[in-house]
């Protein structure tokens, strides 16, 4: 079984290599056919590797394959571990993913880019698993850049509009900042353990380092930066929302169900070095928590379907991170998977939305949706009951595993992080409720064309529908009479932190649980009574003001950035070439030319000559050599 | 015959030949001497071993009242930095063949010339045979910039032939110090090495040899007549000088300064590794507002070139190997570059970068060559830049973190720049200008793709390089080691 193990990322990248070698001289069926089956066949092989690891024939492997980069104690090989946090991580990118590259087929069909976008498609998918499978940090780096490229090549799919390749290059270069964090990381761990494979590193990681040493805290801030990045952590989150202008598909695949978890993964696979800095961890608690609630608050009051859900990304992300720095590592995979599940849905909702209205994407001009498009209403509908954690959807399980996790550390947390939770049950819901209820804001023309998307789009729907709905029982808390099956499938990986283990008393579990619950239905009815019983609709750009304004234009953090960093930079960089450059460098340099020529007239006699005044100094060399010779 | 000396000959008997010969078959000569002179390499390639000596070795007395010896070889840093020159030499004149140059025999004479002499450099292992194929590689590029240059090409290529001329003499009179340490012997590789020399004779000699390499590099601040000299040459000419000529100092380096003057080294190589790493930042951030695409690569050799020269001075053996493979990753990306600058000039009549635009939709081939050569250049994992670079930030790292974390904005100020200028030149709605733009020509797509491939192969299993010069590498270290007083 684990013969095969290299096929899993080579599949993608061959398909990627035919298409790209091949482009549009295919017929798109083969295209598609070849799109969607190379990593139907990587789905394959990783079920096999799936039932392995459930079964306990396979604990950890570790499979090399060459020798990648080496220097003196620097050994890096090209190499794969297969555990199960990278089994389960390589189900959702090759799972989600097919489903994905299946409904794209149907989504791009009209588009003249088709083969390129599913050449990049398959490109992402073999980076994302060489992320997910390297057995050293720098194999999980390389698959770490790979898909911030592809992730470029896919926000400036549609190369032509100069906003898309300002978002793309965005994209990339906030990236680019959190993977110099990562770098500087990983070559820390390399002078400190010397060597950079999970094995040696984890292994010796308790010798080595001593709880909340400067080492410990530098290591592993850093190579939080990066997750900063990849995951759109504050500060480093501003390029997510603008990556929407990518293709919608993309947007599920990369931007909600696998890529931005990267970070995510990252610290989880480094949980070992993690619990021994809980200084880090109480960093990535603030920020994560900080980052959730920001970006909730700005989901609030978007009007851009997909903004509404890049945010609303961002913030789940903040969970996600919340979650770890509480140590609670295995419900933040948890909530990386159900997320998965109904993030990717609720983009690809969103995407059979704007496909049936032509690219409309603001829904201050839809309405009334339901009756037209039923399947996607209904599968919108039940994502969005997962995201708001209504039981016994997916979200539930897993945000209430946090929450409890939360509540163990302090209230106060617990409380913030239900605040969050309102805020994404209120904007979610606000989007459903406008989107799908009440009457048609459109044109007459957009009314006509309303059509439901056609099979080959709602079936990945449907499937995703189902996954929202189910997923969470792989975590079902004991207290629900299950076992956490999640928790114990991942416990070789993670090891347990924090020296008290008190947990919650059942009655504690099931008070919060229901409150929760009450709050959530609470805000449900709230956003219901608002929009679908007084049908009130967002107002336009210019009639808002105050607080709403602020939010609506993202607190204006973007142009914040501008004023500190680009607009610096650029200036420096202005100085640098007309005055350090032009009037300090160049003119000593000139100065010294000028100060020799004037007191030497062999220098000005060259002025006049070329080749004879080379010949000339080579000859006043070898009479040098000669004179000097003689002399000793 | 000795492959190391017949690399030597064959470019250097052709290309005089080929200055007095007036021929319209002349780029098809010096291309089929430059494919010989490939299959000479390879030849070498495949039974050269896998140790630290010198191989195919010559050593013959030649002015023997002066020690002078004609002797050359090539240990595995040596064949791998003339693999790359022989590598890029046919691509480079393959990448003139749809130009017509004035008196193209000279022209392609003078190439071959340099061809010789810089194979010279990386072979010779008597300094003064290093000397003479130093000074000889100026001559021809000189006139290549000279003749064929831009506008401004009298005073720019005065500036460029003055400067690195005395930092070449300053070099000169260090070797010749070191020659009479040896009490007038020898100038060969060996007796240098063994020489025990005070730290007074080491920081004095140091700065001798470091002024004239940091000047061919060029390492900050002695660069200011790159930038001019770049973009105001031939594109031929830039290549040669980008591509190959600057490796002669970072050569220089790491042949003599390494295990001859190990001790100034440990002193001040940490002032060289300011420079450089001040150089990397500077370049960098001037790069991102260049309106000249190819002064803006330029800039960006001056950044790369600055890693480079910064691992090497850590005196690990990372940022050695790192230096190394980032040479043989430069050249091939700038020579990519440099022909993409010279691709969009043929068609354009223009490198700067508002008058371009929209190109990918009109030459998608194009558009993915110049991708990959991108990303080779801003080092993106499994391409040849990661390799390199990544080794180098871990020597530099081992030097001093801090010193790692500034160089390492080049990461990011790099993906500017170049994405900057990629989306200004190929993405955006075509513009009338450019909706005639002709997507790439056979000989063209020939170089583009040779230098790809390599990009990606290096990046992916660079051991095919790595291995070949590790045991030289580590015996550098080793002899420095030994050397070293310090300690």
């Amino acid at each position: 079984m684990l013969n095969l193990v290299f096929l899993i990322p080579l599949l993608p990248l061959t398909g990627f290599l035919i298409l790209g070698s091949l482009n549009n001289r295919l017929p798109k069926t083969i295209v598609s056919f070849v799109g969607c089956g190379t990593v139907l066949g990587s789905f394959v092989i990783v079920l096999t590797l799936l039932s392995g690891t459930l079964s306990g024939t396979i604990t950890s492997a570790t499979i090399s394959y060459f020798d990648w980069i080496y220097a003196g104690d620097l050994n890096l090989k090209m190499s794969f571990l297969i555990d199960p946090l990278s089994v389960l991580m390589m189900t959702i990118i090759t799972g989600v993913g097919f489903l994905i590259h299946v409904y794209s087929a149907g989504y791009m069909h009209e588009d003249s880019g088709f083969v390129r976008y599913f050449a990049f498609l398959n490109l992402f998918v073999f980076s994302m698993l060489l992320l997910v499978m390297g057995s050293n940090y720098v194999v999980m780096f390389a698959g770490w850049e790979g898909v911030g490229l592809c992730s470029y090549l896919l926000i400036g799919f549609w190369f032509k509009k100069d906003a898309y390749n300002d978002a793309a290059q965005k994209a990339f270069v906030m990236n680019r900042i959190g993977d110099l964090g990562f770098l500087l990381g990983m070559i820390l761990i390399f002078t400190t353990f010397g060597s950079l494979d999970y094995d040696d590193v984890f292994k010796n990681a308790t010798s080595v380092l001593t709880e909340n040493s400067g080492v410990a805290i530098a290591i592993t801030l850093l190579l939080f930066i990066g997750a900063t990045g990849k995951s759109a952590q504050i500060p480093l989150y501003t390029w997510l929302p603008d990556a929407m202008a990518g293709p919608t598909p993309v947007s599920a695949l990369i931007h909600a169900a696998t890529m931005v978890t990267a970070g995510i993964y990252m610290v989880v696979r480094s949980n070992i070095l993690y619990s021994l800095a809980p200084f880090t961890l109480d960093v990535i608690l603030a920020i994560g928590l900080a980052t959730a609630l920001f970006a909730a608050s700005m989901g609030l009051f978007q009007n851009d379907i997909k903004k509404v859900l890049a945010y609303s990304t961002v913030s789940q992300l903040g969970y996600m991170f919340f979650a770890l720095g509480l140590g609670a590592f295995s419900a933040g995979m948890f909530h990386v998977t159900t997320h998965a599940f109904f993030k990717a849905l609720l983009f690809l909702g969103a995407g059979s939305v704007i496909h049936a209205l032509h690219h409309e994407q603001d829904i201050r001009n839809m309405g009334g949706l339901s009756k037209k498009l039923p399947i996607t209403f209904l599968t919108f509908l039940t994502a969005t009951l997962a995201i708001a954690g209504i039981p016994p959807f997916a979200g539930f399980f897993s945000k209430d595993e946090i929450l409890a996790a939360a509540y163990e550390r302090s209230p106060v947390l617990w409380a913030l992080g239900l605040a969050g939770a309102l805020m994404t049950t209120f904007y979610m819901f606000r989007l459903l409720f406008v989107t799908f209820f009440g009457t048609f804001r459109g044109t007459d023309e957009q009314k006509h064309h309303l059509h439901e998307s056609p099979l080959v789009m709602t079936i990945p729907l449907m499937v995703l529908a189902l996954l929202s709905i189910i997923g969470g029982f792989i975590g079902v808390p004991e207290v629900l009479g299950g076992s956490n099956f999640l928790k114990n499938f991942l416990s070789s990986v993670i090891i347990p932190y924090g020296e008290k283990h008190e947990h919650l008393s059942h009655s504690t579990e099931w008070i919060l649980m229901t409150t929760s619950t009450l709050a959530v239905i609470a805000t449900i009815i709230m956003a219901y009574v608002i929009f679908v019983v007084k049908k009130s609709v967002p107002a336009e750009d210019n009639k808002i003001s105050g607080l709403q304004k602020l939010i609506y234009n993202k607190y204006y953090v973007d142009e914040i950035y501008d004023t500190l960093f680009s607009k610096p930079v650029t200036f420096l960089s202005k100085i640098f070439h007309s005055v350090v450059e032009s009037k300090i460098v160049d003119a000593t340099v000139n100065a010294v030319g000028k100060a020799v020529s004037a007191s030497s007239k062999i220098l000005r006699l060259s002025q006049s000559g070329n080749i004879s005044y080379y010949l000339y100094v080579m000859v006043i060399g070898i009479i040098l050599i000669l004179f000097i010779n003689n002399i000793l | 015959m000795n492959p190391t000396t017949l690399l030597i000959i064959l470019p250097l008997v052709a290309g005089a030949a080929l200055l007095f010969i007036k021929t319209p078959l002349a780029k098809t000569i010096a291309l089929g001497v430059a494919l010989l002179q490939l299959a000479i390499t390879a030849y070498a390639y495949y039974f050269a071993e896998l140790t630290p000596q010198a191989q195919f070795v010559t050593n013959i007395p030649w002015v023997e009242s002066l020690g002078i010896s004609y002797y050359v070889g090539m240990d595995g840093i040596s064949l791998l930095l003339v693999m790359l020159t022989n590598f890029l030499l046919p691509l480079i004149i393959l990448s003139s063949f749809r130009k017509t140059f004035e008196k193209p025999n000279v022209f392609y004479g003078l190439m071959l010339i340099m061809q010789s002499a810089l194979v010279g450099v990386f072979v010779a292992r008597d300094a003064f045979l290093f000397y003479i194929f130093w000074e000889l590689a100026l001559i021809p590029v000189y006139f290549i910039c000279l003749l064929w240059g831009g506008e401004n090409r009298n005073k720019i290529t005065f500036k460029f032939f003055i400067y690195t001329l005395v930092g070449s003499l300053i070099m000169l009179i260090g070797i010749i110090y070191l020659f009479l340490k040896t009490d007038g012997s020898s100038f060969a590789y060996e007796a240098f090495v063994n020489l025990s020399l005070s730290s007074t004779e080491q920081t004095f000699l140091f700065w001798a040899f470091f002024l004239a390499f940091a000047i061919k590099m060029p390492v900050f601040p002695f660069h200011t007549w790159q930038p001019d000299t770049y973009t105001n040459a031939p594109a031929q000419g830039t290549m040669l000088l980008s591509g190959i000529m600057l490796k002669m100092g970072i050569y220089g380096v790491i042949r003599w300064m390494i295990p001859v003057l190990p001790d100034a080294m440990y002193y001040w190589g940490t002032v060289a590794i300011f420079l450089s790493i001040t150089g990397i930042v500077y370049a960098s951030v001037i790069a991102i507002m260049q309106k000249d695409f190819k002064r803006l690569i330029a800039y960006s050799s001056i950044a790369h070139v600055g890693l480079i020269s910064a691992g090497i001075f850590t005196g690990t053996i990372e940022g050695l190997q790192g230096a190394i493979i980032q040479m043989l990753s430069h050249g091939l990306c700038a020579v990519g570059l440099f022909f993409i600058v010279d691709i969009l000039y043929d068609r354009m009549n223009t490198h700067e970068i508002e008058k371009l635009g929209g190109i990918r939709n009109v030459a998608p081939q194009f558009a993915l060559y110049f991708a990959i050569v991108m990303l080779g250049s801003v080092s993106l994992p499994l391409t040849s830049g990661f390799v390199g670079e990544y080794m180098l930030f871990v020597g530099v790292f081992k030097f001093n973190p801090w010193s790692a974390a500034v160089a390492g904005l080049t990461i990011i100020l790099g993906a500017v720049y170049m994405l900057n200028a990629y989306k200004k030149i190929m993405l955006g709605e075509t513009k009338p200008e450019t909706s005639r733009f002709n997507d790439l020509y056979l000989t063209e797509k020939i170089v583009l793709i040779a230098v790809s491939f390599f990009i990606l192969y290096m990046g992916i299993y660079p051991k095919t390089f790595l291995e070949l010069s590790e045991p030289a590498a580590q015996s550098l270290i080793e002899v420095a080691m030994q050397n070293l007083s310090v300690r």
